[in-house]
């Protein structure tokens, strides 16, 4: 049993709220890192983030990418969407197969 | 290929013919392993993109329904509505074991079961496009938590793939060429050494008929 959460700033995960899940407010890169760090260690499976936090806490993030939990998930913002996240697709493809094959045509 | 210093005797060729025979054995599995886990990964990174796509899409649109329900309302009276949720979702993991890597899979069960608490608010002083912005991101949540297993799982594999392709491409490019080098190495060494025995077998078989009756086989 475990929670989700959603960091990002407040406009983009105000409504995620309404449905129950746990939200953040975080814009700055050293909060996010200590706050990242606490909701991995305590009872959260999933995180979701927005694209424009998950930018600066990339290192942050590289930490999680073995275990299995927490899922940090990239989201886009209400700012736009950056790209990142369909970026990080097409990276585990380059990094399974060693060139993307599947998405090397996509914009 | 220049390859290492290896004593030429019997027990090292036995080692080493039993390190191939190990080293060929591996190969195999891996190569198998590395086959299947990328089948696979290919077709979950297709789910992976296309959910993702989907999700991002959902988002854009759930947050254009937001911009407009704030136009409608004030910020304190938004906040307000959106501020203590009726609803609350618990997280299901499970563990999935896929080709010796370990992919989560995630279940979400909803506190109550009343599809309607997702609006937390009355409705008497909330503009109704804030309803539909709430429900249009509900609606994009199952296929969020989908994404979230996908994704982690993509990438988990990912690096499983990573590795297994390494170890087969060094069993197969360093491993097994080099011992198989060894081995004849050895190979030839003996069959030398036991033809220059043969050989001074023979020399000394006629230095001896030399000296005991004058004559020489030849």
């Amino acid at each position: 049993m475990s929670k989700i959460a959603v960091m990002g700033d407040y406009d983009s995960v105000y409504g995620f709220g309404a449905l129950g899940l746990d939200i953040y407010r975080v814009t700055d890169a050293e909060e996010g890192a200590a706050l990242l760090k606490k909701l991995a260690e305590g009872e959260y499976g999933v995180v979701y983030m927005t694209e424009q936090l998950g930018e600066l806490l990339k290192k942050e993030r590289a930490k999680y990418e073995d275990r299995i939990t927490p899922a940090i998930i990239l989201i886009p913002g209400v700012s736009g969407n950056t790209g990142e996240g369909v970026q990080r697709v097409k990276g585990s493809v380059e990094q399974a197969v060693g060139s993307d094959i599947l998405f090397g045509d996509m914009k | 290929m220049a390859s290492k210093q290896v004593n030429p005797t019997r027990m090292e060729l036995t080692r080493l013919k039993s390190k191939l025979v190990t080293a060929v054995k591996g190969h195999r599995l891996l190569k198998d392993k590395r086959d299947e886990l990328m089948r696979e990964f290919l077709d979950l990174v297709r789910e992976n993109m296309a959910l993702r796509l989907k999700v991002e899409e959902g988002i854009r649109q759930a947050n254009v329904n937001f911009v407009i329900a704030k136009a409608g309302m004030s910020q304190e009276a938004l906040r307000e509505a959106l501020m203590a949720p009726k609803q609350e979702v618990t997280l299901m993991e499970d563990v999935k074991n896929v080709m010796s890597v370990n992919i989560p899979v995630f279940d979400y069960k909803t506190r109550t079961s009343d599809p309607n608490d997702i609006y937390s608010y009355g409705f008497a002083f909330t503009s109704s496009d804030l309803d539909g912005a709430v429900k249009s991101l509900a609606d994009i949540l199952p296929d969020m938590l989908r994404l979230a297993e996908v994704e982690k799982s993509c990438q988990l594999m990912a690096a499983e793939i990573e590795k297994t392709r390494r170890r087969v491409n060094a069993l197969e490019h360093v491993t097994i060429p080099e011992t198989q080098a060894g081995i004849k190495y050895i190979t030839m060494k003996l069959d030398e050494n036991e033809r220059s025995t043969q050989i001074r077998l023979m020399k000394v078989k006629d230095m001896m008929l030399e000296e005991a009756h004058g004559y020489s086989e030849k």
